[in-house]
C-alpha cells in the first residue's frame, strides 16, 4: 500500500469510513459488530501486516495468482491511434480476471479472523469464480449468489464456481442481476454474521470494505506505475478503467492519483526518473447501455453509467452516486456486460469525480463490442466486455489523451463469447467477424 | 420529543408503557393498495394494537424476509410513493400512534426531486442534495410519531435525530443478538419511544417458535429504564405471552399480518381476519403479563426449524 493515503482519506467529518461526502456504514444493526470486527482485523492484518499477511497475500497472489501481470506494448494499437498504447494485462491473472487479488485478500483475510464459511455475489460471475478459487485454495466452505438473468447468461463462470467446490444459489427477485445478488448475500450474512464472512466483490458496499477491497486491487495500479516508469521512463499521460463497482477502476487509479499538476515528485525514486509527469489524466468508462436518460415510470435505466448520471443517496450500506428515480427507489440498470450491470458504484470514486481527480466517460453496448472485436482482431487478446468499454473509449477519445496511454484489460472475454455471438448478429458491426463463421 | 429530553414520555413511549404489554402491529402501505391500507389498518386498530408501524416501501429492502420483500414489491407495483404514503396518513384517524418504517434513502431523497417543499429559498431547479429533514418535516405534519429505519445505525443516525428532536417525532433504534458492552450502551443512551429488540439474527419473517436469542437480549437489556418491544419472528398469541413473561414491554408483530394480506382474495375478510389476529396477539401478550403462558396456550409449541 502506498503510504499517505491515510491523508488523502481525511476528510474532517469525524466519521469514518468516508471519502468526502460519501461511504459510511449504513446496514442492519446485526451487522454492525461483524463490520466494527471486520475493521479492526483489515488495520491490523492488511494495513499493518500483523502476523506477516500482507506478506502472505502477496506470495499467494504471486505463486497462485500469477503476479505480476505484464503491462504489454499494444504495437497495433499505437499504430492505429498514432502514440503509445500499453495494456495492463490482468486477463492474465489466474481465474482470467483482476478479481482474484481481491478475492483472495478477503478469504485469507476471513481465515486470520477465524471465520468457517464464506459467501459472495456475482454478477458476471468473475468475482463469484474467483472467490470460489481462493475459497477452495485455502480450504473454506463457499456459497454464491447469483441473479438468475446472470445465471443464464454467464453459465460457463457458473460451471466454473461448480467445479471449484461452491455452491451457486440463483437469485430471482428483480431484474435477477447484480443489485438483487447483494440483497441476497446481505441476507444471508445478517443470519449467519458470527461465523460468515461475505466477500464483497468490489469497493462498494459499508466501511471497511470500500477500503480493504481497494488496497488488495491496488497492486494493478502498484505494478503499472513502476512498470512504465521502467519501460517508457514515464508516467502516462491517461489512464482508462472501465467502471462498474469500480474495483478494477480504483485498483488501477489509486497509484496514480497522487499524480495531480504542481505536485512534487512523490519519492525519491520518481525523482531518479528523467522525466516525472505533472499529472496523469484518469478515465473511468461506464456502461452507457443504449441511451444514458433514466426511464422513471418504467423503473428502469437502459445504462449503469452511475457516475455520469447518477445522484447522491445509499445503497448497500454506503452513501454513493446511484441510478435512482425521484423518490429514492432504485432503478435497474443495463448493459450488455453483466460485470457493470450495477446501479450503484463505489464511494471513493464518486468522491474523485465530484473533486474531478476523475473523469467519467461512458461507451454504448455498440462500441463496447467494436471494441471486443477490435482487440481480439489487432492484438490477439480477446477482453471481457467490461474491459471491452475501456477500449472502445480509447477508439473515440485517443486524440484527447497524450501521447502515452495505458488501458486496463480487467479481465479475459472467454467467458462473454455466447452474449457477444448473439448481441453481435443484431448489429452490422465494422469490426466484427460474419456471423456464419460461427456457423462450423 | 424524548422523554429524556422534554421530561415527559412522547407519544410512543406512553403507547407502550400505558398500554402494558403492548402490541405493536407492521403491514407495508401500499400493499395491494393505499385504499385497503387504509382499511387494514383501521382493522389493527380496532382489534387491539397499541402502535401501527407502517412500512413506506423501497426496492432494494435487505432487511426483510421474503413475506415482507413480496409486499414491498407489490406495494411498489401498485404505484405507491412518498407523497400517496403521506396523503394516507393524513386521512387515518386512530386510536394508535402511528410510526414509518422504511430505508434510508426513501428518507433522504424526500423533496430531492422537486422544489423544496421547506421554507429555505435556497432552491434550485435541478435535484437537490439528499436531506432528511423534509421527510421528517412532512412526517410530522401527516401526524406520524415515530420512524424506524432498518439500515441506519446509531453511528449515521445523528442527522435523522436531529430532525426528528426539533419536529417531536422519536427515533427507534433496533437492538440485535450481536449487539453488546459499549455499542449497547451507546444506542440505549439514544433510543426515544422504545427500544425495537430484534428477536433473532437474520431478516423479518413469521417463525414458529420464540428464539432464545429473545431471553438473552431482554436479560442485557434489564438495566435500562426504556420500554422494550421484540420483534422479527413473532407470529402467536403464545409466542406474545412467551415474550411478554421474559420481560418485554411490548410484541411487534409483521409478517404474520401481511400473510393474511397476501392470502386473502377478498379485502374485507382480510380486514376481519387482521382484528381478529390483533386480538390474538393483544390477548397473549395479556396472558404473559400475568404468568399464564402455559395454562392458555391456544397452540402448542413446534420444535426448532433447523
Amino acid at each position: 500500500m502506498s503510504t499517505g493515503e491515510r491523508e488523502r482519506d481525511e476528510n474532517g467529518s469525524g466519521r469514518t469510513g468516508t471519502f468526502g461526502d460519501y461511504g459510511g456504514q449504513y446496514v442492519p444493526e446485526a451487522l454492525m459488530p461483524a463490520l466494527q470486527e471486520l475493521e479492526d482485523a483489515y488495520e491490523r492484518y492488511v494495513v499493518e501486516n500483523e502476523d506477516g499477511f500482507m506478506d502472505e497475500f502477496r506470495e499467494r497472489m504471486r505463486d497462485f495468482g500469477g503476479r505480476p501481470t505484464p503491462l504489454q506494448r499494444a504495437d497495433r494499437l499505437s499504430e492505429r491511434y498514432d502514440r503509445e498504447i500499453y495494456l495492463k494485462r490482468e486477463d492474465l491473472v489466474h481465474g482470467g480476471a483482476h478479481k482474484l487479488n481481491n478475492a483472495l485478500g478477503q478469504v485469507l483475510l476471513a481465515k486470520y479472523m477465524g471465520k468457517e464459511r464464506i459467501i459472495a455475489e456475482t454478477g458476471a460471475g468473475q468475482h463469484g469464480t474467483a472467490t470460489a478459487m481462493a475459497a477452495a485454495h485455502l480450504d473454506m466452505p463457499c456459497e454464491i449468489y447469483m441473479g438468475r438473468t446472470d445465471v443464464n447468461r454467464q453459465r460457463p463462470n457458473v460451471y466454473r464456481m461448480r467445479m471449484n467446490g461452491a455452491e451457486v444459489n440463483p437469485v430471482d427477485a428483480g431484474s435477477g442481476t447484480l443489485k438483487e445478488a447483494i440483497n441476497e448475500t446481505m441476507r444471508d450474512w445478517a443470519t449467519t454474521v458470527e461465523r460468515t464472512h461475505y466477500v464483497i466483490g468490489s469497493v462498494v458496499g459499508p466501511h471497511p470494505f470500500p477500503k480493504m477491497v481497494r488496497d488488495f486491487q491496488a497492486v494493478i495500479g502498484d505494478e503499472a506505475r513502476s512498470q512504465i516508469l521502467e519501460k517508457a521512463s514515464r508516467l502516462p499521460d491517461s489512464v482508462i478503467a472501465c467502471a462498474g463497482g469500480g474495483s478494477n477502476t480504483m485498483g488501477t487509479f489509486h497509484a496514480f492519483v497522487p499524480d495531480e499538476e504542481s505536485a512534487e515528485p512523490r519519492s525519491a525514486d520518481d525523482s531518479s526518473g528523467p522525466n516525472p509527469q505533472e499529472r496523469v489524466d484518469l478515465y473511468a468508462v461506464e456502461a452507457g447501455g443504449s441511451c444514458l436518460d433514466i426511464d422513471e415510470d418504467a423503473g428502469l435505466a437502459p445504462n449503469s453509467a452511475t457516475l455520469s448520471t447518477g445522484t447522491d443517496g445509499v445503497l448497500h450500506g454506503a452513501m454513493t452516486k446511484l441510478l435512482q428515480s425521484g423518490d429514492g427507489q432504485i432503478v435497474e440498470s443495463h448493459s450488455v456486460s453483466a460485470g457493470l450491470d450495477y446501479a450503484g458504484v463505489g464511494p471513493e470514486l464518486s468522491h474523485l469525480v465530484e473533486t474531478g481527480r476523475v473523469t467519467p466517460v461512458s461507451v454504448d453496448d455498440e462500441d463496447a463490442l467494436n471494441g471486443f472485436h477490435r482487440l481480439s482482431r489487432l492484438e490477439g487478446i480477446i477482453p471481457a466486455l467490461e474491459s471491452s468499454h475501456a477500449l472502445g473509449y480509447l477508439e473515440e477519445a485517443h486524440e484527447d489523451l497524450g501521447d502515452l496511454v495505458i488501458v486496463t484489460v480487467s479481465g479475459r472475454g472467454d467467458k462473454d463469447l455466447e452474449t457477444v455471438l448473439e448481441e453481435t448478429e443484431k448489429r452490422d458491426l465494422e469490426a466484427a467477424p460474419a456471423v456464419e463463421v460461427f456457423d462450423g | 420529543m424524548t422523554a429524556d429530553s422534554a421530561g415527559t414520555d412522547s407519544d410512543v413511549e406512553a403507547a407502550v408503557r400505558e398500554n402494558h404489554p403492548a402490541l405493536i402491529t407492521y403491514i407495508t402501505a401500499g400493499d395491494p393498495s393505499l385504499e385497503e391500507t387504509k382499511a387494514y389498518v383501521e382493522a389493527l386498530d380496532r382489534g387491539g394494537s397499541d402502535l401501527i408501524e407502517l412500512g413506506l416501501p423501497f426496492s432494494e429492502p435487505i432487511a426483510e424476509g421474503p413475506t415482507i420483500q413480496a409486499a414491498i414489491n407489490r406495494a411498489l407495483e401498485a404505484g405507491t410513493t412518498p407523497e400517496g404514503f403521506f396523503e394516507l396518513v393524513d386521512d387515518l384517524e386512530t386510536k394508535a400512534p402511528l410510526l414509518v418504517m422504511t430505508y434510508y434513502n426513501m428518507i433522504l431523497q424526500y423533496g430531492a426531486g422537486e422544489a423544496p417543499r421547506v421554507s429555505d429559498s435556497d432552491a434550485v431547479s435541478s435535484r437537490n442534495k439528499p436531506d432528511v429533514r423534509p421527510f421528517v418535516e412532512r412526517a410530522a405534519e401527516a401526524g406520524l410519531s415515530g420512524i424506524i429505519v432498518p439500515d441506519l445505525p446509531a453511528e449515521e443516525a445523528d442527522p435523522l435525530r436531529e430532525a426528528c428532536d426539533d419536529n417531536g417525532l422519536d427515533l427507534v433504534f433496533i437492538i440485535a443478538p450481536t449487539t453488546e458492552g459499549d455499542r449497547l450502551e451507546t444506542i440505549m443512551s439514544q433510543v426515544s419511544g422504545f427500544a425495537y429488540v430484534q428477536a433473532r439474527l437474520g431478516t423479518t419473517g413469521a417463525r414458529e417458535n420464540v428464539s432464545g436469542a429473545t431471553h438473552d437480549s431482554l436479560a442485557r437489556l434489564s438495566a435500562y429504564d426504556v420500554p422494550k418491544a421484540v420483534g422479527f419472528g413473532v407470529s402467536k398469541g403464545d409466542h406474545a405471552a412467551e415474550i411478554v413473561e421474559a420481560g418485554a414491554d411490548g410484541v411487534i408483530v409483521g409478517s404474520a399480518l401481511v400473510d393474511i394480506i397476501a392470502s386473502s382474495d377478498d379485502p374485507r375478510e382480510a380486514v376481519d381476519e387482521l382484528e381478529t389476529k390483533a386480538a390474538e396477539l393483544k390477548r397473549g401478550a395479556l396472558r404473559g403479563s400475568t404468568g399464564e403462558t402455559a395454562a392458555g396456550a391456544e397452540d402448542a409449541p413446534e420444535p426448532e426449524q433447523p
